[in-house]
């Protein structure tokens, strides 16, 4: 009887889960992201002007990026709490490299040549690293942080954004700040510590303004503020995008008939501002639809990410999920017209590998520490 | 570190706490963009739909002028003329049937118009791309198409440079044209460079040289209103204009020639010994190259197609003929590097010849024969077969190839001319080959009158004329003299032809003086009035076999069966300025007829040169 009793309770525990969970997979999310490529890649058809080359090679990327997604998931957490420093480190070493001998494009040095066979961007690492040391320093500390673990935590989160808005590269060191700012945030950071920020922020600004950002990033805020100064340069992008969103209306233009997109009003329309062509063609219900599908994600993820093992996962995982919520508003706050033009590509919808691979490792990471928390 | 404070529990409770801060935070942001999404996509869409409709700004490819295309003295053969084009965005019509008819009505379409319109709707194309329908707009035309704008959605009046050739026939064969460029054209071409191109050259220089000739395209940013019509230029790159051609050829020496012709089927071409530069490349009769720029209409096309005299071949390049006697100089030649005569060594010419072992009568041209001490000297001065018939045979094939090889036959040598033909100079194994038979010594002996097997273009025939006129130093013949000020440079040559004795170019040179200017010369027609010293060799081609024993009688050949007439020419022998190689189809006696258009050609050069040395020496004595 007691040998019945024990094999039914293994075939119970190995029987209750399903390959996926084998896999350290999540269902809820691992459906909401396939039809977010999906759509993505129907999109990506039409601003691409019918390029089924883009479209083998975006396909490419996905699956790329799914496969370095099931590796991750692989991983124990406590892997990733070990690692988090010694990868920092590694990563601002790569950082310096790109500072001294990195390779250039558009005039922005972001590349590194890897023995001249592959190039990686160092900065597109950090925008998980961060998160991951500063989750690591956190964890070992008592919540909430007080001032000396707030400005050490700050160091470390500002030392790589600060090199990376160096190379120059705005958007991104933004979305490395911000990253390793939601997981002080979700450590119980104090209302007091944020309005203080607040206030010094608003003082750093004129700082910023005159030492430190580049004249493309001083003239893209300019733009935002006010598009119809210069309605062929800078200007150009916001104004074609919100034409081309505003002429898409309730129901759409239909899809690859966006006048705007597809007659090449629209620059940058298969990588930032691909939102463009879809509000163009598919309209609100389409662009309403869009954010239903990001927004289930970034629930389920926070769900996942609360019900971790410990803090250091819990830390990281919500701290990855939030960021890529900035990323969705950053991109389309942006392309709609409500934020400056940075340079955020639509998460696993703008055509590109880099950002791609980045996005689900960080999937990968949130699946890993969900589905490793009952040990 | 106080340890015992960090306790698992409160910390899950803080991030529960921040986890339902942070959704919140994130609905509400969510919530924003949902908001400007409606704001701009609902509140602000009649607004930004009439924009997206009716003002557009729209980058435009700009295509770049076409090089211009100058005779050695700098008169203008091809050039860019504007003219008004009505064209159609497809995609902006909404029936293509009405709006054709309503055309129609207003300023006349032809059937042929409206087909090749059909056709390029209807085949691969960038959307809203404009499609020509009709070109050369009159003033009137352009004013009643502006009247009924509004009833003409899609439709627009663009003006556009397009080629004209001024020189118009002259010149058709060597500048080729321009015209549409076609599907499988379109698969080829760098798309970026012709995206706003629409006609690509398609013979002649005009296809050689394209890709100089073309240019780079530039862009403007345009504001359009919504039937397309382009209301202002904002900003614009210009285009990089293709690069201007000189050419060597002298189009008064072009025009001499192919009016020389009257009408004529045959060809001339005229080279500079000293460059390989061609002076003059004729082939007539031709025909309008300005025809096809805008598409040529189906009947004038079959006209010209269906025509006996098949004017749209290129005779100069591609007409391939059995140069006949002209090939005896050449032959000549060989035959001393051979060692199996020398300019004294007599035969008897009994006015035909014949092989041991065999029946057949090689005849001589001249039937009672030449006499019994003909040496090299007069066997060329009267074009005596029989002695080419025994030096031939003495000489074999194998010799005698390899060395007219040298003088650029049985290949093409030409630096630029698009689409020349090598002809043939035939091999044993090519026999073999392409007959499927083993070279006969008969045929060594057809050979030796440039005849049998042997064919060689025009533009051969001047290339070895011009090599011979310096004496082995080799030229590619070309076209082009300067791209853009800069000389076109000739990259490789044949090797120079070095024969044992150099005495002996003299001796030919006389002896193809004698030509002309000795009373038994076949070309003594041509010593009337000339005032320099001039080479030449005549040559027939026989265009029907006669058989054995028959008799040959012209009078009862129908025109086209009589036999072809050429001429080889250089002069002055001295100081070699232009060698030329002329033929007269059916023409029968080159003596006659391709020869005075070869003196003619040769005079008007000279005398040119002449006036124009005098004019600069009056000018450096002041």
């Amino acid at each position: 009887m007691a040998g019945d009793f024990s094999r039914t309770l293994s075939l119970g525990d190995s029987g209750g889960k399903s390959i996926l969970q084998k896999l350290h997979l999540d269902p809820k999310l691992l459906s909401l992201l396939l039809l977010l490529m999906l759509s993505g890649l129907f999109i990506l058809y039409s601003a691409s002007g019918q390029n089924i080359v883009m479209i083998y090679r975006q396909a490419t990327y996905l699956l790329i990026g799914f496969v370095v997604m099931l590796a991750v998931a692989q991983f124990h957490p406590r892997w990733f709490q070990m690692a988090a420093p010694w990868m920092y480190g590694a990563v601002i070493i790569a950082l310096l490299l790109v500072l001294l001998v990195g390779v250039g494009a558009k005039g922005a040095q972001r590349w590194l040549s890897v023995f001249g066979i592959f190039r990686f961007q160092p900065s597109e690492i950090m925008k998980l690293v961060v998160p991951m040391t500063v989750a690591w320093y956190l964890a070992s500390k008592v919540m909430p942080p007080k001032f000396k673990v707030i400005t050490i935590t700050l160091a470390i989160i500002f030392v790589p954004t600060l090199m990376v808005m160096k190379q120059p590269d705005l958007g991104t060191s933004l979305l490395i700040a911000a990253s390793g700012l939601f997981v002080l945030l979700l450590a119980g950071l104090s209302v007091r510590w944020m309005l203080l920020a607040l206030v010094i922020v608003l003082a750093v600004a004129p700082v910023m303004w005159y030492g430190v950002m580049h004249d493309y990033q001083k003239q893209r805020v300019l733009t935002f503020l006010d598009p119809e100064s210069d309605p062929l340069g800078s200007g150009w992008n916001i104004i074609q995008s919100k034409t081309a969103i505003g002429s898409g209306g309730l129901e759409g233009k239909g899809w690859m008939q966006g006048t705007q997109s597809q007659l090449e009003f629209l620059p940058e329309r298969h990588t930032d501002f691909i939102i463009a062509v879809f509000a163009e063609e598919q309209g609100l219900i389409g662009v309403l639809f869009l954010l239903c599908v990001y927004l289930a994600i970034v629930f389920r993820g926070l769900y996942m990410a609360s019900q971790a093992r410990d803090s250091f996962s819990r830390l990281l995982s919500g701290a990855l999920i939030v960021t890529f919520f900035i990323y969705v508003f950053v991109n389309i706050g942006m392309v709609s017209g409500i934020l400056p033009v940075v340079g955020v590509p639509l998460p696993l919808i703008s055509y590109g590998g880099t950002s791609i691979v980045t996005l689900m490792a960080a999937f990968g990471v949130i699946m890993s520490v969900y589905t490793h928390r009952q040990v | 570190m106080s340890f015992a404070l960090k306790d698992d529990r409160t910390e899950k409770g803080i991030f529960a706490n921040r986890a339902i801060l942070v959704s919140v935070f994130v609905l509400l942001l969510f919530l924003v963009l949902a908001a400007r999404m409606t704001y701009l996509q609902i509140v602000k869409h009649d607004i930004y739909a009439s924009k997206s409709d009716n003002n557009r700004v729209q980058i435009q490819p700009v295509a770049p002028i076409r090089g211009l295309i100058f005779d050695r003295n700098g008169v203008l053969l091809a050039e860019n003329l504007p003219t008004h084009s009505l064209t159609v965005v497809a995609e902006r019509v909404a029936n293509m049937d009405e709006t054709l008819a309503l055309i129609e009505a207003l300023v006349g379409l032809t059937p042929d118009e409206k087909t090749q319109f059909l056709s390029r709707v209807n085949e691969w194309r960038r959307p809203y791309e404009a499609i020509p329908l009709k070109y050369k707009l009159s003033e009137d035309a352009i004013a009643i198409l502006m009247v009924n704008n509004p009833f003409l959605t899609g439709v627009q009046v663009e003006a556009e440079l397009i080629r004209h050739y001024p020189k118009g026939a002259d010149f058709a064969h060597v500048l080729g044209y321009v015209g549409q460029i076609n599907l499988r054209e379109k698969d080829r071409l760098d798309p970026s460079r012709y995206k706003a191109t629409r006609r690509i050259g398609k013979i002649g220089v005009e296809r050689y040289y394209e890709d100089l000739l073309h240019g780079e395209p530039g862009y403007q940013k345009v504001e359009t209103n919504a039937q397309g019509r382009v209301l202002k230029v904002l900003e614009r790159k210009s285009p990089v204009p293709g690069k201007n051609l000189i050419l060597n050829i002298d189009s008064e020496l072009q025009k001499k020639a192919y009016d020389a012709f009257a009408g004529r089927r045959g060809s001339l071409v005229a080279i500079d010994p000293n460059t390989g530069g061609i002076l003059a490349m004729v082939s007539s009769p031709s025909f309008n190259p300005n025809l096809f720029v805008n598409g040529i209409s189906h009947n004038e096309y079959n006209t010209l197609r269906d025509s006996l005299d098949v004017p749209l071949f290129d005779r100069a390049t591609r007409g391939q003929y059995p140069p006949g006697s002209t090939m005896k100089p050449f032959l000549g030649l060989a035959f001393l590097e051979s060692d199996v005569t020398n300019w004294t060594e007599t035969i008897n010419d009994p006015g035909f010849y014949m092989l041991e072992n065999d029946d057949r009568v090689y005849r001589d041209w001249k039937r009672t024969g030449h006499g019994d001490a003909i040496n090299l000297r007069h066997a060329i001065i009267e074009s005596c077969d029989t002695y080419f018939y025994e030096m031939s045979f003495r000489t074999g094939l194998d010799l005698l190839h390899p060395f007219l090889t040298k003088f650029g036959f049985g290949k093409n040598t030409s630096l630029d001319v698009a689409n020349a033909l090598p002809a043939l100079l035939p091999t044993k194994e090519w026999k073999r080959k392409n007959r499927g038979r083993s070279w006969y010594a008969g045929d060594t002996l057809n050979m030796a009158l440039g005849q049998g097997y042997m064919l060689a273009t025009p533009l051969q025939l001047a290339t070895a004329t011009s090599v011979f006129a310096s004496k082995g130093k080799w030229n590619r013949a070309k076209l082009v003299q300067f791209i853009d000020g800069d000389e076109l440079k000739e990259e490789t040559k044949p090797d120079d032809i070095i024969i044992k004795n150099p005495a002996d170019w003299d001796r030919m040179a006389r002896a193809m003086e004698d030509v002309i200017k000795h009373y038994q010369g076949t070309a003594r027609g041509l010593s009337r009035n000339l005032n320099y010293r001039l080479a030449g060799k005549t040559g027939t081609a026989q265009v029907v076999g006669i058989k054995q024993n028959e008799k040959y009688d012209s009078a009862a050949l129908k025109e086209r069966q009589r036999d072809h007439a050429l001429f080889i020419s250089y002069a002055p022998i001295e100081a070699p300025k232009i060698a030329i190689a002329s033929v007269v189809e059916n023409g029968e006696s080159a003596g006659s007829t391709a020869g005075p258009i070869a003196k003619l050609v040769t005079d008007h050069y000279l005398n040119s040169i002449t006036s124009s040395n005098e004019l600069l020496g009056a000018d450096h004595g002041r």
